[in-house]
């Protein structure tokens, strides 16, 4: 058995029935992210963005993630109560398929930080309606299975290239260090 | 570095098709603030009162407010300013929804319309770049259909987009301009965008605003946060449930309609149905609303959510909020079903929801007293319900008899003729008003009709309750965190108002004190005119987040321009006379300063007469309501005292009645 180990996880909960749509959380999070803090606003900067079209009441408030550096080959669309949902409105990617989580002026990814620094992200804090609600809940991790898992992934690497072309990468880069 | 503004205008003038982004003087915001402030002294400076409501020189101005596209909570307002049509008076309607922060993030404070599209048109404005594109295609569509088609013409479901529906394009004079989920209603400024060949303005912005002092302005915005979690908490005991919270009255949520539907007059401003409200109405307009309403939402940066997405069975979805709920309903004694069916088609015709169902309302009675005949309604169907949506029509393509109704009761009533002026009872200015009809004359509210240039009395009353409240302890009770008010005295006004007796109205408050309480109520809806502050934070409900002591910090952290309580109120009081300047360069005269005659039974004049005399006195007016040139100095408008000498306006009206002048003329062919 490997070692135990405590993690916190930080969650931010959307519940998008209480959305009402006003984005503040847009408006405070651009801000907050200001250089120096809240010495601009301006909502295209910020890492949380509502995805919304009133009339057919999608409200769908978006956090910022990873970086993607291509778009995905397919698009999905999802039907949820009746409601159609673009293909993108829950992917937290900054994807050059569009606009979002990017610097206006400089195209740069953005990320949500969950203000770091702050007791919960201003998002949270902002929205009075509770359509965002912030959980931590602490996780234990086995380090045992990161083990496994890297066994399991070699393995397959293995089978695929044969274990010798597997060795002599690991030397290569292990002579890089 | 501009804090709170951009610094530009965007002039565009549509004869020509040029397209210029004006620096403007950062004195003006100093002197005038911006949203209305600045609109009246461009409209004073470039509209003289020759010029026609219908005239290539009238502008049409979309203001983003000073503090818009800032963090502060509910500050979102578009203030539209013109020469309106029915009034012929300037006009200052104003939206909420999310087009005034857009605007400024693509780095306008306002745009500035000016001359006639040979063509019907729309304006795309993506930060630097903006076009008059070709609208011919968006000719009939609705607002809000034309709002969708042109998100999605220009692939940008995140531009925001105002427009004019059938309304607006044939220039009825109480068209309005549709917005998210809110609209420019009140004086037909949608006729004119219609009459300047605009159909709709898309604005996309992504660029900074930036703020003067950050650290200080943010604190002061969570301090309002706070507050109004606050408020939401504790609602005011003893005033019915629209105001005992914050926000605009929340129609929309609130299902016990007993007081509205009691209180205000039913059909043209008639009929009090002091027993309506029952448990059986209470549950069938409960389950309407349920059924259609699909959700509650906001506009920008507000968790307020006055407003609804309405779905009526078989109809598009629109969005509505506040007293539009009831209007339509009770102009043709229906029901709530009927009420929310036609404002689907009302919204996208784009048309106001005060003067749309009393304009239809006043023509019924026309014909039940026989001064219209059958002959002015050829197919019209026999049941109220089919009545109002065939009028409807017609107004809104200004056909037959629609062409009359479409200029508002107070014109058509001159053109029917045969005592139809009469039925045209319930205007101020001649503008259409809510439909109230009350006992016992209200000192304080006379003087809010009579002296209100935005001729409407949600958008001059507010802070100062309504009514007495019955026990000296529940005023106690009130007053205890009253912190809003500008001076202590206003509570000693409230404690002592009883309910009968001899301080009771309309006797008390006394004309002196009147004219204190009126001044506190508008100084505070005309802040939030020039900063963009939705009332419903701020001027509208009772002690509100927003008030005299924290909008000096606010100003000055935010945009940088220092002001303590007493420049604040002298700022005010400029642009507030300078909207008065430019009314009365068109004609506006005491005569015109009144009340509807039956919206009282119990009338005083002698006391009338004196309230107005000192409200005047107070203000710094002559007796026909004219400024002096003594407080034009005081303020430093001796340019508006050098314009009225020039015009002979004093001459003319030191204490006589006027003659007639530009807003009395007849209408244009």
């Amino acid at each position: 058995m490997g070692e135990k180990k405590k993690k916190i996880v930080k969650t931010i909960k959307v519940n998008a029935d209480l959305c009402n749509g006003c984005r503040a959380c847009e408006v405070i999070c651009s801000a907050f992210h200001a250089a120096p803090k809240y010495s601009g606003n301006n909502p295209a900067r910020s890492r949380i963005q509502v995805v919304r079209h009133p009339l057919k009441d999608i409200y769908v408030p978006v956090f910022a993630g990873e970086y993607a550096p291509a778009e995905c080959m397919g698009r999905d669309k999802y039907v949820i109560d009746g409601k159609e949902y673009e293909e993108c409105a829950f992917c937290r990617a900054s994807c050059p398929s569009r606009d979002l989580f990017k610097e206006p002026d400089s195209g740069l990814p953005l990320k949500c930080d969950m203000c770091e620094g702050e007791e919960e992200p201003l998002c949270v804090k902002w929205c009075i309606v509770d359509a965002l609600t912030y959980e931590e809940r602490e996780e234990e991790v086995e380090e045992q299975e990161e083990q496994e898992e890297l066994e399991i992934g070699l393995e397959s690497l293995a089978d695929k290239y044969g274990m010798d072309k597997i060795m002599d990468a690991v030397a290569r880069l292990s002579a890089k260090d | 570095m501009r804090y709170a503004e951009t610094g530009f205008n965007l002039e565009i003038d549509l004869t020509r098709g040029n397209i210029e982004r004006v620096e403007t003087d950062p004195r003006d915001t100093e002197l005038y603030l911006g949203g209305l402030g600045t609109n009246a002294k461009i409209l004073w400076d470039r509209v003289p009162p020759e010029v026609e409501p219908f005239s290539p020189e009238n502008l049409l101005i979309f203001s983003a407010g000073l503090l818009c596209g800032t963090p502060a909570t509910g500050c979102n307002r578009t203030i539209v300013s013109t020469i309106s049509p029915q009034t012929r008076l300037m006009a200052f309607s104003m939206m909420g929804g999310f087009f005034a922060p857009e605007l400024k993030y693509a780095g306008y404070d306002k745009i500035i319309l000016r001359g006639k599209s040979p063509d019907l048109v729309y304006l795309w404005i993506n930060n630097e770049k903006v076009e008059i594109r070709d609208a011919s295609h968006l000719r009939g569509k609705g607002a809000v259909e034309t709002a969708e088609l042109v998100q999605e013409e220009l692939k940008q479901p995140k531009a925001q987009v105002a427009a004019i529906g059938l309304a607006g394009e044939n220039r009825v004079y109480f068209a309005s301009i549709e917005q998210g989920r809110s609209s420019a209603s009140r004086a037909g400024i949608g006729a004119v965008m219609g009459d300047k060949g605009v159909k709709a303005i898309a604005v996309r912005g992504t660029k900074d605003i930036n703020i003067a002092r950050p650290a200080e302005f943010i604190e002061l915005c969570n301090q309002v946060l706070e507050y109004i979690t606050v408020r939401n908490e504790n609602p005011i005991p003893g005033v019915m449930p629209i105001l005992a919270g914050l926000g605009s009255p929340q129609e929309m949520k609130v299902h016990d309609e007993k007081w509205h539907t009691e209180n205000f007059a039913w059909g043209n401003s008639r009929v009090r149905r002091k027993d309506f409200w029952n448990e059986e109405v209470a549950k069938d307009w409960m389950e309407t609303m349920d059924n259609m309403r699909t959700r509650l939402i906001s506009c920008y940066n507000c968790p307020m959510t006055c407003g609804a997405t309405i779905s009526p069975p078989g109809l598009p979805t629109y969005m509505m909020k506040c007293f539009s709920k009831l209007t339509y309903t009770m102009a043709a004694f229906s029901d709530l079903e009927f009420g929310l069916g036609i404002a689907q088609s009302a919204t996208e015709y784009g048309v106001d929801a005060f003067s749309a169902p009393q304009v239809m309302a006043f023509a019924l009675e026309l014909y039940e007293n026989g001064i219209l005949n059958d002959d002015d309604f050829p197919g019209m169907p026999a049941d109220t319900e089919g009545r109002f949506h065939w009028l409807l029509d017609r107004i809104v393509r200004r056909e037959g008899i629609g062409d009359i109704l479409a200029n508002g009761t107070y014109w058509a009533a001159k053109e029917i003729g045969k005592g139809a002026e009469e039925y045209a009872h319930n205007n101020i200015k001649k503008h259409e008003q809510l439909p109230l009809k009350l006992g016992m004359l209200n000192p304080i509210y006379f003087l809010m009709y009579a002296t209100g240039e935005k001729i409407n009395i949600t958008q001059i009353e507010g802070q100062f309750p309504q009514a007495p409240f019955p026990t000296r302890e529940e005023r106690e009770a009130f007053v205890k965190d009253w912190f809003q008010v500008p001076d202590e005295k206003f509570k000693q006004y409230f404690l002592d108002w009883e309910l009968r007796g001899e301080k009771s109205i309309p006797n008390y408050p006394t004309p002196e004190m009147c004219c204190d309480i009126v001044e506190w109520q508008e100084k505070m809806h005309y802040i939030d005119d020039a900063l963009g502050m939705c009332a419903g934070l701020s001027s509208f409900p009772l002690k509100p987040p927003y008030h005299i002591h924290n909008y000096p910090k606010f100003i000055s952290s935010g945009a940088g321009i220092d002001m303590d309580e007493e420049e604040l109120t002298q700022a005010v009081k400029r642009y507030r006379t300078l909207v008065r300047a430019n009314n009365i360069r068109r004609g506006m005269r005491r005569k015109d300063e009144k009340p509807p005659e039956d919206h009282w039974r119990r009338r005083f004049p002698d006391l009338e007469k004196e309230l107005l005399d000192t409200y005047y006195k107070f203000k710094g007016w002559n007796n026909q309501g004219i400024p002096t040139k003594e407080s034009l100095h005081e303020l430093g408008l001796d340019y508006v005292f050098e314009d009225f000498e020039q015009r002979g306006i004093y001459s003319e009206n030191g204490d006589t009645p006027s003659k007639e002048t530009s807003a009395e003329k007849e209408k244009e062919a």
